[in-house]
């Protein structure tokens, strides 16, 4: 038996005895994700359980050393342990900002001793993190942004306003781009810090989106004290780690456009919901709506597809996160737009004993408004894709 | 399987893109059109090609081919895209090659399929009947009679039809038009009595007919697969044609391009780069991303074909109708973008164009698979 096949079969195992019943049922709702982290209200034992048992183990972040607390497992054993997962349809262990953006970027470009501060509490989901990147006056201009960070000696003092900051309310960190040189050039003057959301002087307040949830907040930043070492990479270096970043967070948004597998093709549910006649769907324009985003959405799954395997074979572009990005934020609008007129007035019932799961679809349709917006703005990543792909000045 | 083109498949693409600089370069299509050759592409040069191996690319190895499969085939095609060279590559090599593989007895593949890998024996398919695509509508009739057929008919659009030694011809030998049962092919020597062939002056200049069988006398061995049961293999074939015509349309959609991408880069006005303008910089990144999901869609298909799988005829529409799609997105673009040289015959870009709407149409346009996909996915 290989190596590989041995692993299979201890994951199996493993999971086998691990995962508890109820962690093998899909979530209902988004809600029903398990963030972690020392404010978190846990929606059962078992949704503690499983990310205990799956952090101790370092599984929640699976490709990270083991010195850091991560799984260090290489990539196939990696989607060795997906694939079991997968197979006895256990729910993900941990969402968190943590694994997906902070902890990849302390690995590249984090001193020693951040690593070994922040990342095995990542691990096993005791610190969630948030990010203070946008401004009121710095959103697709990021590198404009104006919060300070006064150099005090051993600290600096960090003043100003941050806004966009995915649930800041709950987060215990903050992973923050200050300007702390503002003679500079404005990419060369920005810094990259940590500091705790406890803090005297960091104040989040959420903000009420158009579909009635508040997964952001703006967070006011007053005479906050940040500790030197709390530094990540050199001070007035950050740019390049925020450039890193957001790349992590385009490829992260861009896999929307992918419909995740199980879940019900636009074509057939246009089928339940309308019905054929003589094998065509019985509202012929909308057909054509339809089966036009069942063929970019194939393209485009394609597209992902091809990207991941020439990156392996070490071909292709490298640059194409912007257009993933970009493609598949626009697509997803557009499904959300389709599935409205696929399922009829209906959907548009906001809340109440009529409305179909308190109103889900009118409410995901209004959130996928803000797909093409966050992360950098399709005309940003247009403007990405013909500077740094089609050479155009 | 791996969505990237392997070394082997990678090496055969430059090599066609070296072989077409060299032999069928742009200048070449003038040549062609202005020449008012009859035939519509150049012997000399098909000649060639077969020289190269490229008739026998998807012929199987026992009857004298290369098994070398749809995904390198594509490549060359692909290139003859960018280049818009006119070939019997797609009637001979590709649709008549994978007819005769699906259907043909082993003596009829054995005495076609080597004469096609050695570039002595061309073909073409004679299906359409009226405008539009619409194989399972075709009313030619074929009867019985005396232990031969007789053919009675008109084919319109018939590619290289005035320039192939045999026609496979698409006939119904029973039920009515919309039914999938009932229609017979046919291998016909173009010479035959009663059948009288017509070209057709088309924008791209290529070889297209129209055909008229009056009375035309054949042998039984002239059927090709089960009598009434032609149109599992003509659908298979048409998928592989279709596929392959995505191909071609991706070189043209990726040559526009990169013709335009340039002419930005060098065009002032006000003073400046018109590539420098952010109107244009978005219209650029956004047509580029239209065309790198052709690129991964086409690779699909392209695999799936190979593999035989289940999927490759919903595969092979999607493929079609995204690049019809495409193509006159980056057709219309690239001559939008050049502005009042873009419309002079002087200048190269207005070929793409003409060549990409023929085919777009052929074996059925955007409507066409959009349909057909809808109608395999259930609705």
């Amino acid at each position: 038996m290989s190596n590989l096949d041995s692993f299979r079969l201890e994951t199996r195992d493993w999971l086998e005895s691990n995962c508890p019943e109820s962690m093998r049922k899909p979530m209902k709702t988004a809600d029903d994700g398990c963030w972690g982290g020392r404010n978190f209200k846990f929606k059962s034992d078992d949704q503690k359980l499983w990310m205990d048992r799956m952090g101790e183990k370092g599984w929640t972040a699976p490709e990270w050393p083991t010195e850091y607390g991560g799984g260090g497992l290489s990539k196939a054993q990696h989607k060795i342990l997906k694939e079991e997962m997968a197979r006895i349809k256990a729910r993900s262990p941990l969402e968190s900002f943590g694994i997906w953006m902070i902890g990849p970027a302390l690995l590249k470009f984090g001193s020693e001793a951040l690593k070994q501060q922040h990342l095995p509490p990542i691990v096993r989901g005791e610190i969630r993190w948030c990010q203070g990147y946008s401004e009121p006056n710095a959103g697709s201009d990021l590198a404009g942004l104006q919060s300070k960070g006064t150099d005090m000696g051993d600290h600096l003092l960090a003043n100003g306003q941050k806004v966009w900051t995915s649930y800041g309310d709950k987060a215990d960190w903050m992973f923050c781009l200050l300007r702390t040189d503002p003679d500079a050039k404005k990419q060369m003057g920005i810094s990259l810090v940590l500091f705790d959301m406890k803090t005297p002087g960091v104040k989040p307040k959420p903000i009420k989106l158009i579909s009635g949830s508040s997964p952001f907040c703006e967070t006011f930043l007053d005479d906050v004290r940040v500790e030197k070492d709390q530094i990540v990479g050199e001070i007035n270096q950050g740019w390049t780690i925020a450039k890193y970043l957001l790349t992590h967070e385009r490829e992260m948004i861009g896999g929307m456009g992918l419909t995740g597998a199980g879940s019900k093709t636009l074509g057939s549910q246009a089928i339940d919901s309308l019905g054929t006649t003589s094998g065509r769907l019985n509202d012929l324009f909308l057909r054509t709506e339809v089966a036009k985003w069942e063929i970019d959405a194939a393209a485009f799954a394609c597209t992902a597809e091809r990207a991941n395997d020439e990156a392996k074979a070490g071909q292709g572009v490298g640059a194409t996160s912007a257009m993933l990005k970009y493609y598949g934020t626009e697509l997803n609008k557009r499904r959300f737009e389709t599935l409205l007129k696929v399922g009829g007035s209906d959907e548009l019932i906001w809340d109440g004993d009529l409305s179909k799961n308190d109103g889900w679809m009118a409410k995901t349709w209004l959130r996928t408004k803000g797909n093409s917006i966050e992360g950098g703005t399709s005309e940003i990543q247009l403007n990405i894709i013909a500077k740094n792909i089609l050479g155009l000045g | 399987m791996a969505l990237v083109v392997n070394e082997e498949q990678q090496m055969l693409k430059e090599s066609a893109r070296g072989f077409l600089a060299e032999y069928a370069p742009i200048s070449e299509v003038r040549a062609q059109r202005d020449s008012g050759s009859e035939v519509g592409y150049s012997p000399a040069l098909w000649a060639k090609m077969a020289d190269m191996g490229w008739a026998a690319i998807l012929i199987p190895e026992k009857f004298g081919g290369l098994a070398f499969g749809h995904v390198g085939m594509g490549q060359i095609i692909e290139e003859t895209g960018r280049t818009l060279t006119a070939s019997p590559l797609l009637s001979t090599a590709i649709l008549g090659v994978t007819l005769i593989n699906l259907a043909g007895s082993e003596s009829q593949k054995a005495e076609l399929l080597g004469k096609i890998a050695n570039g002595d024996l061309t073909l073409a398919l004679a299906i359409d009947e009226g405008t539009h695509h619409s194989p399972a509508n075709s009313k030619m009739s074929a009867i019985k009679q005396d232990g031969e057929y007789v053919l009675n008919g008109t084919k319109r659009y018939v590619v290289d039809g005035s320039s192939a030694d045999n026609l496979i011809v698409v006939t119904r030998t029973s039920g009515k038009p919309g039914d999938l049962k009932g229609i017979s092919l046919f291998n016909v020597n173009s010479d035959t009595n009663g059948i009288n062939i017509e070209r057709t002056n088309m924008v791209d200049g290529h070889n297209s007919s129209i055909i008229t069988f009056t009375d035309v006398h054949v042998d039984e061995n002239s059927l090709l697969g089960e009598f009434d049961r032609g149109f599992r293999p003509l659908s298979t074939a048409l998928d592989v044609a279709n596929v392959h015509l995505a191909c071609e349309l991706l070189g043209i959609a990726q040559e526009s391009f990169d013709i335009t991408l340039k002419y930005m880069k060098e065009r002032k006005q006000f003073g400046t780069l018109i590539g420098s303008f952010q109107a244009l910089q978005h219209r650029a990144a956004s047509w580029w991303s239209e065309i790198e999901l052709c690129k991964s869609i086409v690779l699909k298909a392209l695999q799936s074909l190979d593999e035989g799988d289940a999927k490759s005829p919903a595969l092979a529409s999607i493929a079609k109708a995204k690049l019809c799609e495409i193509v006159e997105l980056s057709t219309n673009e690239a001559i939008q973008l050049h502005g009042g040289i873009g419309m002079t015959d002087e200048y190269d870009i207005g070929f793409f164009i003409k060549r990409a709407r023929p085919a777009q149409m052929l074996y059925g346009g955007y409507s066409y698979h959009a349909d057909r996909y809808a109608l395999i996915s259930g609705y």
